[in-house]
């Protein structure tokens, strides 16, 4: 049981990784540089929050 | 209550999302903290026996409910992610700030490092077969955090709140499962500590017991990470933090009662698993079971909020070009910096392959002290340039300076017992910050674009 666990591991890791990787790819094609790092420190912005709660 | 993410760009600015609340904050540092009660704290009953562990158990308390204190009303003020990066970077400058966020993303890296080997050794040990490796528990540790952690912030510290909580009550389980108010039924403690045993080595044993004391309370301080992201930075930091702090001496203090009380110190000392062993010292195979899940509970709870933490002093070393800006992108989708995330975790699983706890654990704990002796710095500039009444303060701490000088004087004893106990790697370290240090002030430095980093709409300080 113990080793089929550890192999589970290593496969939950290596697509887990390669999710990450895609993803990774995906938003940088989709989206321009200067939106992505458009973060600035000191930023209030909880009443612009576009998310629904 | 649900929440909908969308790929939506906030007018021209994607931003961390503020959504955390004082339970996160606590989750964050009592999450990373907590690990140290299931191991690394009872190697300070090797330096100086079972009262030594007692002695720093309370004296460096003591040291982090000054770190507690002076982090929350420094951060209620300055809320930026990257935490006392941020705080560096207003109150003393920018070279002290670069030093600041690499002893955060060391010491946050190498204790996620230590929680991953730690908990790939803990199945390993519970496993018993022959020919199994902790490896692929190391690597799913570290790669399933970093998921989660890249995937959005409310959802790594939910996780990190109810395993914590879980963790957490194993403790308060196995504390009244041994009848503490009873000597000699389970617990031995008049027995197993004397005076002929209670100081083996002295003193100096408590001195030296300081290097592994830190393991009570390593790394409360990472709860200001979260300060962009909390919806009421002013409040929410400030009672998270103190409440984390109160629970984790109450922590302490059930976890050398209990396990004093049943182990001599002489294999308390050298034990990986001084809960889980017990739990199984009581004979109850359900608490055995209880505390070994507990330590595996432990041991993901600080490693989820270290990658938190890491990613986010990257992060905002990169959005003040002390590094290539492209280290401060933010996910448009989970609001995470998923850059920072995806380049830590390489590095986190490089060191967790090759090197070993020890090492880790030392190089976390120094990175951790050097930046608990800028905080006793820090507050006292930061009183002395915006006095009380200044400006406005979520939360202002009592006593001043008697915390700051508290701190300064047990950090200094810390670094006695670290060069004691690992003078090379001391050493090494101290050299590391210097050079990394020249090389920001002679080449990185006249990349940063020095009036846009300074972002608190503070008065002009006093004096200046």
């Amino acid at each position: 049981m113990w080793m089929a666990l550890s192999y589970a591991c290593w496969g939950i890791s290596i697509v887990l990784a390669l999710w990450m990787l895609y993803d990774w790819f995906k938003v940088d094609t989709t989206f321009s540089e200067e939106v992505l790092t458009s973060s600035r420190e000191g930023e209030l912005e909880a009443v612009s929050e576009k998310h629904r709660i | 209550m649900t929440i909908t993410l969308e790929p939506v760009i906030h007018g021209d600015r994607v931003s961390l999302l503020r959504v955390l609340g004082p339970a996160h904050v606590w989750a964050l540092g009592v999450g990373i903290v907590l690990v140290g009660e299931f191991t690394g704290w009872n190697f300070a009953a090797d330096k100086g026996g079972a009262l030594a562990a007692l002695i720093v158990c309370w004296l460096v308390g003591l040291l982090y409910t000054s770190v507690a204190m002076i982090d929350s009303e420094v951060t209620s003020t300055v809320a930026a992610a990257g935490g006392q990066y941020a705080q560096a970077k207003h109150i003393v400058g920018p070279l002290m700030a670069f030093n600041v966020a690499l002893f955060l993303v060391f010491a946050y890296t190498m204790l996620e490092v230590s929680d991953a080997i730690l908990l790939g050794d803990t199945i390993v040990a519970k496993a018993g077969v022959e020919g199994l490796t902790h490896n692929s528990f190391i690597a799913a540790t570290i790669v399933v955090l970093a998921w989660l952690n890249y995937r959005g912030v409310l959802m790594t510290l939910n996780v990190n709140f109810v395993i914590t909580a879980i963790a957490y009550i194993s403790i308060v389980i196995l504390f009244f499962s041994v009848s503490p108010w009873t000597q000699g039924a389970v617990l031995k403690l008049n027995e197993l500590v004397t005076p002929d045993n209670a100081l083996p080595y002295g003193w100096i044993g408590v001195i030296a017991a300081f290097q592994f004391g830190i393991w009570y309370y390593l790394g409360i301080e990472g709860t200001t990470q979260a300060a962009e992201e909390v919806r009421s930075p002013a409040r929410s930091l400030p009672y998270g933090t103190m409440a984390g702090m109160i629970t984790l001496l109450i922590a302490a203090a059930m976890t050398w009662y209990v396990c004093a009380s049943m182990m001599p110190w002489e294999y308390l000392g050298i034990t990986y698993y001084p809960l889980w062993d017990a739990g199984k010292l009581t004979g109850s195979p359900l608490l055995e079971n209880l505390l070994f899940i507990a330590t595996l509970l432990a041991a993901l709870a600080s490693a989820n909020g270290c990658i938190n933490d890491a990613a986010r002093a990257w992060f905002s070393l990169g959005r003040d070009r002390y590094l290539p800006t492209w280290f401060s992108a933010v996910h448009p989708k989970y609001r995470t910096p998923y850059r920072s995330i995806l380049f830590l975790l390489p590095i986190a699983l490089a060191f967790a392959f090759i090197a070993d706890l020890n090492q880790a654990i030392t190089f976390s704990i120094l990175s951790g002290v050097l930046q608990y002796t800028f905080m006793s710095i820090n507050i006292v500039m930061f009183r002395k340039k915006w006095p009380l009444g200044s400006i406005r303060r979520g939360y202002t701490h009592p006593f001043h300076p008697l915390p700051a000088i508290v701190l300064f004087c047990l950090c200094v004893v810390t670094f006695f017992a670290i060069f004691l106990g690992f003078g090379s790697q001391l050493i090494a370290m101290v050299a590391f910050y210097f050079l990394i240090s020249l090389w920001f002030h002679f080449y990185r430095y006249k990349f940063v674009r020095r009036g846009d980093q300074f972002t608190m709409p503070w008065p002009k300080p006093q004096g200046y």
